[in-house]
C-alpha cells in the first residue's frame, strides 16, 4: 500500500471543489442543494444537502467511472490489495449478488456453508445457480453455525467436481473464520472460484494479528461492509475482485441491478473511510481488539455468562476467530439471548447488534469508548443480578441443518400456497423464513420443513425474536411448493 | 481590559462571571479542566466550560450532600464516593470522628491534581487516613461492591460527557447492590428549573424509584449553578430522612456549618408544586 497516496480522497476532494463553484443546479435531485425541502435541510444540515447531487462531469459517475470515482476506486483497491475496488451502493447485499452472479449462470453449482447471509441465496434465486451446502461444523454447547472444515469441503469439491465456485463467510457474524487459505489452494486447483463474503470483515485488512483476510488469501472475489465496521455510511460497501476476474465482466454485472442515481453521500463517505482506515488503521483496530478483550474478561468474571474467543480455536471448523467480535454466550443465566437484547434495550438505552437463541452479539468497531463498555459490562451484570432464571426448557441448538429438495429459484417461482406454520411439516418451502438480524435463513425456499424447524420457529417467535423472510407480515403462514 | 467567563444555561441564556486571572487550562484524557479566580466568588474551577465549583459558594453543595444522611443515620461508618474530584464531599465527611472508611473514585486524576493545587480550601482532607483514591469509572468500581457501604455519595459532573455512565439504571442497581440493608444513596440531582435539566432530573429520578423502597428529593439555592434552584436525590433501603432524623443526636455532635442545620433538613424537602408535578410524571 503506498500511504503517501492514500493521504487523498479524490471524490472527497472533487466534492470540495465543486461546493466552491457555486453551480446553479437545473438537474436533479430536486431539493435543489436542500432549498427545496426545508425541514430535511434543517434536520440533516445544510452542508449534507449541498453535496447530495447527480453524477456530472467533475464528479464522476459510478455506473462507467473515468476520473475522480476511478481514482478513489485505485486508492481503494491499493489500501485491500485488491486488483479492483467497486464502490457500491445497494449495501453488501449488492456486493454479495454481483459476486455470485459474475461466476454463475443458470444451473451452474456454487459450493457454500448453509448459514450464509439471505443475500447469497437471493442471488440464486435471481440467478438460478444451484447451491451445494457443506454443513458447517455446530458448536452444540453455544449452539452457532461455525466455519466449513477442509474435509467437508474436500468432499463437496469431488462430489462436484463442476461447481464454478465456493462461498465462503469470512468470518460469521459471530467472528468464526474458515481456513481460507487453503480452501483457495483446493478450489483454484479445481478451477473454481472463491467469493468470501467479508461483511463483517473489513478491520481485516487493516488491523494487526487479525485473520487472514480475502485478498491476502488469495480469493478471487470479496464483498466487505465498510459500513459496518470501517465508519461508512450505512448501505455503503466495497467489492473486491483479484486477478482472475475482468473489471469491466464485473463491472456490467454490478449495472444490472445497480442504481444510475449512486448516493455521493455514500461514496465520499467510502473515500473518507478508507483514508481514515489505510493511515490510521492499525491503531484504530488495536484499540477496537483491545476494548473487545476488555470487555470478554469484564463479562466473563460476572459469571454465567460466556464471552467466547479465540479459545474455541481448533484448525478444523474454527480456524480462526476474530476478536473484535463481542459474542456472548447467555443460556447459562436462564435467558435466551434475544431476551438479554431486548432488556439492555428496553431498560438501559443499550442496543446491541442481535441477540439470537442463545447468545448476544455487541459489534465494537472504529466509533467505540471504554465508558460506553463499561455501561454494557454493568448493564450485563444487573440483568443478571436481577432477571436470571433456571435454564432448564431452554431451546439448546442455534442452527438446524435442512434437508434441500430443489433449487431455490425452481422453489421460488413454483406453484405455490399458504399454510399455517405449525401444520407445515413435511413440505417443501417456498420462502424465507429467518431473524433479523443475523439474516441466516432458518429456511430457504427449496427445503423440507421439519418438526424441529417449527419447534425453533415457534420458540424463537415466542422470545421474541423478530423474525421475517414470509409474504405474510406476522409469519403464521407460510408459503409451501406445490408437489 | 475585561476578561469574562460564560456558561451558556440554555441555548438562550448566559451566566457570566468577571474574572481576574485565568489560572489554569489543561485537556484530560476526559475533559478540558480550567481553574480562574474572581472578584465575587474567588478561585474556581469548570469541566468543559461548566461550572464546578467555586470557593465563594461550594459550602452549601457540600454542606447539603453530606450532612442531610449523615443527620438521617449518624452511624454511618463505611462510605462511598463517586466523582467529587474538588474533595469538598470529602472534606465534610472527615468532619465525623464515626466514619471509618471512606472510599473515594475520581474518573479523572487531573481534576484531583489541579483541586489539590487551586482550591486547597476543598482538597484539603484528601490526605486524611480514612481516605482511600481510587482513580477509575464509578460504575466499574460499584459493579464488584457487594453489602459494603452505609453511605454512597454520587457527586457527579452532568450526565453527559464523563458522567453518562453515573445516571443509568446498572449504575443505581449497581449502587443498590453495593449498599448494606439499611444503606443511603445520595446523589447531585440535577435541576428542576430548565428544561434539558429537569429531563436528566426527571429519568434520574425515575431510574432510582425502580430500585429503593424510600425515595425524596431535596433542594438548595446554589447561586452559580444553572437557575440556582438546585436538586439532591435521597434514597435508602430503610431510613426516611423526614422521619428518621435524630436531630439531638446531630446537634450534639456540635459541628459548625455555613448552611445546613436541622431545620434546613427538615425544611429542604418541601418542594414547589411544579417540582413536585415533575417528579410525580418523571415515571411517564
Ligand atoms: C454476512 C452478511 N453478508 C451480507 C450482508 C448484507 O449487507 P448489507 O446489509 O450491507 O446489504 C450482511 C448484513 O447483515 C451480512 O451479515
Amino acid at each position: 500500500m503506498d500511504l503517501f497516496s492514500q493521504e487523498k480522497a479524490p471524490i472527497y476532494e472533487a466534492l470540495q471543489k465543486f461546493k466552491a463553484m457555486r453551480v446553479v443546479p437545473f438537474d436533479v435531485p430536486g431539493h435543489k442543494r436542500g432549498k427545496g425541502n426545508p425541514e430535511l435541510t434543517e434536520f440533516l444540515g445544510e452542508k449534507c444537502l449541498a453535496v447530495d447531487v447527480n453524477a456530472m462531469k467533475p464528479l464522476d459517475n459510478l455506473g462507467h467511472p473515468v476520473s475522480v470515482i476511478k481514482e478513489a476506486e485505485e486508492l481503494a483497491a491499493d489500501a485491500f490489495g485488491a486488483r479492483h475496488a467497486f464502490f457500491m451502493v445497494n449495501g453488501t447485499t449488492q456486493a454479495v449478488q454481483a459476486m455470485i452472479m459474475s461466476v454463475c449462470k443458470r444451473g451452474d453449482k456454487i459450493i457454500m456453508p448453509r448459514n450464509v447471509h439471505k443475500s447469497a441465496i437471493n442471488a440464486l434465486i435471481i440467478c438460478g445457480a444451484i447451491p451445494v451446502y457443506v454443513n458447517p461444523g455446530v458448536n452444540k454447547e453455544l449452539g452457532i453455525p461455525l466455519g466449513m472444515s477442509i474435509s467437508e469441503v474436500k468432499k463437496a469439491i469431488a462430489a462436484n467436481p463442476d461447481a464454478k465456485a465456493i462461498f465462503v463467510n469470512n468470518p460469521t457474524y459471530y467472528g468464526i473464520c474458515s481456513d481460507l487459505k487453503t480452501i483457495t489452494e483446493l478450489a483454484h486447483r479445481h478451477n473454481m472460484y472463491v467469493l468470501a463474503d467479508e461483511a463483517h470483515g473489513t478491520h481485516f485488512y487493516f488491523g494487526e494479528d487479525m485473520p487472514v483476510s480475502a485478498m491476502a488469501a488469495g480469493a478471487d472475489m470479496a464483498a466487505v461492509s465498510m459500513h459496518k465496521t470501517g465508519g461508512s455510511l450505512s448501505q455503503s460497501s466495497f467489492l473486491l475482485i483479484s486477478n482472475r476476474l475482468s473489471t469491466g465482466h464485473v463491472r456490467q454485472i454490478i449495472n444490472l441491478t445497480q442504481t444510475t442515481s449512486g448516493s455521493y453521500l455514500l461514496l465520499t463517505s467510502l473515500d473518507i473511510s478508507r483514508r481514515n482506515l489505510a493511515l490510521e488503521g492499525k491503531s484504530i483496530f488495536a484499540k477496537v481488539t483491545s476494548l473487545a478483550n476488555y470487555a470478554r474478561e469484564e463479562i466473563n468474571k460476572i459469571g454465567g455468562y460466556y464471552a467466547f474467543s479465540t479459545e474455541l480455536i481448533d484448525e478444523d471448523t474454527v480456524f480462526d476467530f476474530d476478536r473484535t467480535k463481542l459474542s456472548v454466550h447467555t443460556r447459562a443465566i436462564g435467558l435466551a439471548g434475544v431476551e438479554v437484547y431486548d432488556i439492555l434495550r428496553d431498560d438501559y438505552d443499550i442496543q446491541i447488534e442481535f441477540g439470537d437463541i442463545g447468545n448476544i452479539l455487541a459489534i465494537i468497531s472504529v466509533g467505540d469508548r471504554a465508558l460506553a463498555l463499561e455501561r454494557l459490562v454493568s448493564s450485563l451484570s444487573e440483568i443478571k443480578r436481577l432477571h436470571s432464571k433456571d435454564k432448564t426448557g431452554m431451546f439448546d441448538h442455534e442452527y438446524i441443518n435442512p434437508e434441500v429438495v430443489m433449487a431455490p429459484q425452481q422453489a421460488f417461482y413454483a406453484g405455490q400456497y399458504p399454510v399455517a406454520i405449525r401444520d407445515s411439516a413435511g413440505y417443501i418451502s417456498g420462502e424465507f423464513v429467518m431473524a433479523y438480524p443475523p439474516g441466516i435463513p432458518i429456511l430457504a425456499p427449496g427445503e423440507r420443513i421439519t418438526k424441529e424447524i417449527i419447534d425453533y420457529i415457534v420458540f424463537a417467535k415466542a422470545k421474541g425474536s423478530f423474525l421475517t423472510g414470509t409474504e405474510d407480515m406476522y409469519v403464521e403462514n407460510i408459503r409451501i411448493v406445490e408437489e | 481590559m475585561e476578561l469574562w467567563y460564560t456558561e451558556e444555561h440554555t441555548d438562550n441564556v448566559r451566566f457570566s462571571i468577571k474574572v481576574d486571572e485565568h489560572l489554569y487550562t489543561g485537556q484530560s484524557e476526559f475533559q478540558r479542566i480550567d481553574v480562574f479566580k474572581a472578584k465575587e466568588f474567588g478561585t474556581f474551577f469548570t469541566l468543559d466550560g461548566l461550572m464546578m465549583v467555586t470557593e465563594k459558594d461550594e459550602f452549601i453543595y457540600h454542606d447539603m450532600i453530606v450532612h442531610v444522611p449523615m443527620a438521617t443515620n449518624p452511624k454511618i461508618k463505611n462510605v462511598l464516593v463517586i466523582g467529587a474530584g474538588d474533595g469538598g464531599t470529602v472534606r465534610e465527611l472527615t468532619r465525623y470522628a464515626t466514619i471509618e472508611k471512606i472510599d473515594m473514585v475520581e474518573i479523572d486524576r487531573m481534576v484531583v491534581d489541579v483541586c489539590r493545587r487551586y482550591l486547597p480550601q476543598t482538597a484539603c482532607k484528601l490526605d486524611d487516613p480514612r481516605v482511600q483514591l481510587f482513580f477509575e469509572d464509578g460504575l466499574k468500581f460499584v459493579r464488584s461492591k457487594e453489602n459494603t457501604y452505609d453511605l454512597i455519595i454520587v457527586d457527579s459532573t452532568d450526565p453527559f460527557g464523563p458522567g453518562e455512565g453515573l445516571f443509568t439504571k446498572e449504575f443505581y442497581g449497581n449502587c443498590y447492590k453495593a449498599l448494606k440493608e439499611d444503606g443511603i444513596l445520595v446523589n447531585q440531582h440535577e435541576s428542576p428549573y430548565y428544561e434539558s435539566y429537569a429531563k436528566s432530573m426527571q429519568r434520574a429520578h425515575k431510574r432510582i424509584k425502580e430500585f429503593f423502597p424510600i425515595c425524596r428529593v431535596y433542594q438548595a439555592h446554589i447561586p452559580t449553578y444553572p437557575s440556582g434552584h438546585w436538586l439532591f436525590g435521597f434514597a435508602s433501603k430503610k431510613y426516611d430522612p423526614l422521619t428518621d432524623i435524630d436531630e439531638r443526636a446531630w446537634n450534639s455532635l456540635g459541628l459548625q456549618t455555613k448552611y445546613y442545620n436541622t431545620e434546613i433538613h427538615k425544611g429542604c424537602f418541601a418542594l414547589p408544586n411544579y417540582v413536585k408535578e415533575l417528579l410525580v410524571r418523571a415515571g411517564e
